[in-house]
């Protein structure tokens, strides 16, 4: 498996990274950036099972276990929604499901991006990041 | 910008009055461009929700205590002063109810209740969830058929297949006043007298209009209308149904409880008189005083001058954002006032919101509770910026910057 840094550390890279920008606007044209870059999921794979549906924008998750290690990718039809994907796939990409599972993202509220990660937001997030860890204890029990 | 100093009233003197106006948010001076959703309140309403909890708070109708009849009388005079600028004939037609929802529901199971399998209601293509859900909900229950008026692609509602749909079987019909959307001013005079000729009632959702003009039930002999106060310079968790008096008296309660009977017994219970007979136990009595005060408050605004004003808004916004190359404007009614309504080639409302938001810039993105009129223009959702009295020219030119510099961020 391709060996994953510590789950903690990568939260801490990112809000370092977060430091440096002066003002919400900053950050959010970092996330775009993100988000632009993001690579999407391939258009077969955008299915109803793996839609996340939420009022304002729409998440599509893609999971599997690979070598030990959690495999995401996701797509969003709005790009700020679809940065902080990025950011969270950053996070959670190889690591062990076990870690995913029991693992506090504590950088979303550090960076500030909490609100769109509240139940009453509804922009597909919140769901699913409960997707991710769902996922990663499913293929727990798997084995 | 020079037509709105030669107002007859004086919008930063208003602006003065709405403390929620004068902050900041992310380091912004905050526009607030939401007012479809829910709008400010004047400082006369937050005092007097301070002063009631402070020095009247009791429950009414049921104290002989100094308190007590106080707080009933200040309600009952917050219900008399409602009656009067909507011309009701009497204040038993006022009934005070939890928002414009609510009383669409009173509605739909009380007079629902009178109808029989096979009668239809009739509502338009541009209705809010809450004058959808619950006419289908009893639909559902008492097999009778919900039509829907088509709209043509301008967001105005087709007269000629309205009146295709009238028939003796129409039992209701129920439309919005304003549509929360588009901005569209429907023509409910004249529609609400098209189904008084087949007979049956008609209800104005007036959740979008209330805040915006003068409404006097009389000159357009609805049989019911409705609205939320929170939309009203009001509180939240209060409104009003009104509904003409012997129509009121045919129907059966709603809710059972407290207040709403004269006599009970085991074996049979008589119920109270109107207004009380739908407005069971302790009702939002904060909410129905402070209620009448938001009314005393747009007791004293030039109602003609907030309509000139209001459009002159809605015109130079729509103007300035039509400029805007890939954005279309949704909703192009000949009668519209308020509300602008638009979208973008490409680009997801979710992402405009948001970067308008950090900008200071409050707007409501989605689908406003309008998912069938979503699917109509075969978009997933709009970006809505929403006017009030307070608003003005120079927010919108504040708005269109932001919007600007959101676009160049998402290309
Ligand atoms: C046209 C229309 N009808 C009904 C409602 C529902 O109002 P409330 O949620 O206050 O009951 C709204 C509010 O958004 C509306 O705009």
């Amino acid at each position: 498996m391709e060996t994953s840094m510590d789950i903690n550390k990568i939260q801490e890279e990112i809000i370092s990274e977060f430091e440096m920008f002066d003002d919400w606007m900053e950050k959010y044209e970092y996330l775009i950036e993100l988000g632009k870059d993001l690579p999407i999921i391939a258009e077969e794979l955008k299915t109803e099972d793996r839609l996340i549906e939420g009022c304002q924008s729409r998440v599509w998750l893609n999971a599997a276990l690979i070598d030990g290690g959690m495999s995401f990718s996701a797509d969003s039809d709005a790009i700020i929604t679809k940065g902080i994907i990025g950011l969270l796939i950053r996070v959670m990409n190889h690591q062990k499901p076990e870690i995913i599972a029991s693992n506090d993202l504590f950088f979303i509220k550090e960076i500030g991006l909490q609100e769109h990660l509240s139940p009453s937001r509804s922009n597909g997030l919140l769901g699913m990041v409960k997707r991710m860890k769902l996922e990663a204890i499913k293929s727990l029990n798997k084995k | 910008m020079s037509a709105l100093q030669n107002l007859p009233f004086n919008v930063r003197e208003i602006r003065e009055q709405f403390p929620a106006l004068r902050q900041q948010v992310y380091g912004k001076n905050l526009i607030y461009f939401d007012n479809g959703a829910t709008s400010q309140k004047p400082q006369l309403v937050l005092d007097a929700i301070n002063h009631y909890y402070s020095k009247e708070n009791a429950n009414i109708h049921r104290g002989v205590h100094y308190l007590s009849q106080r707080a009933t009388t200040e309600y009952e005079a917050a219900r008399t002063r409602i009656q009067k600028r909507l011309n009701a004939k009497s204040s038993n037609e006022i009934i005070f109810t939890k928002g414009t929802t609510d009383g669409i529901n009173l509605v739909a199971s009380s007079f629902g209740n009178m109808l029989q399998a096979g009668d239809e209601i009739i509502i338009s293509a541009m209705e809010h969830h809450s004058n959808i859900v619950p006419w289908q909900m009893l639909c559902e229950r008492k097999g009778l058929f919900l039509r829907v008026i088509p709209i043509n692609f301008e967001g105005e509602i087709l007269q000629d297949e309205y009146e295709k749909l009238l028939s003796k079987k129409t039992k209701l019909v129920a439309i919005t006043h304003i549509s929360n959307t588009l901005g569209t001013v429907n023509p409910i005079k004249e529609m609400i007298a098209k189904a008084h000729n087949v007979g049956a009632k008609f209800l104005v959702d007036g959740a979008q209009s209330i805040q915006h003009m003068s409404i006097d039930v009389r000159d357009l002999n609805c049989d019911f209308f409705v609205f939320s106060g929170h939309k009203v310079f009001g509180p939240t968790g209060i409104g009003v149904l009104y509904g003409k008096e012997d129509l009121l008296d045919q129907m059966p309660p709603y809710q059972g409880g407290g207040d709403m009977i004269a006599k009970v017994t085991f074996e049979r219970t008589t119920y109270n008189e109107l207004p009380y007979k739908f407005e069971a136990g302790t009702p939002h009595i904060a909410g129905g005083i402070c209620l009448g005060k938001a009314f005393e408050y747009i007791e004293s605004i030039d109602f003609k001058a907030v309509e000139v004003h209001e459009r002159a808004l809605a015109d130079y916004a729509s103007q300035v954002l039509e400029t805007f190359e890939g954005l279309t404007i949704i909703g192009d009614a000949k009668n519209k006032t308020s509300v602008v309504s638009f979208s973008l080639k490409d680009l997801h409302p979710f992402d405009i919101g948001t970067l308008l938001d950090k900008q200071g810039i409050a707007v409501r993105t989605g689908h406003h509770c309008t998912q069938p009129l979503m699917d109509f223009y075969k978009i997933p959702g709009t970006v809505r910026a929403s006017f009030a009295f307070y608003n003005t020219i120079e927010e919108i030119d504040a708005f269109v910057i932001a919007l600007e510099r959101s676009l160049n961020m998402l290309k």
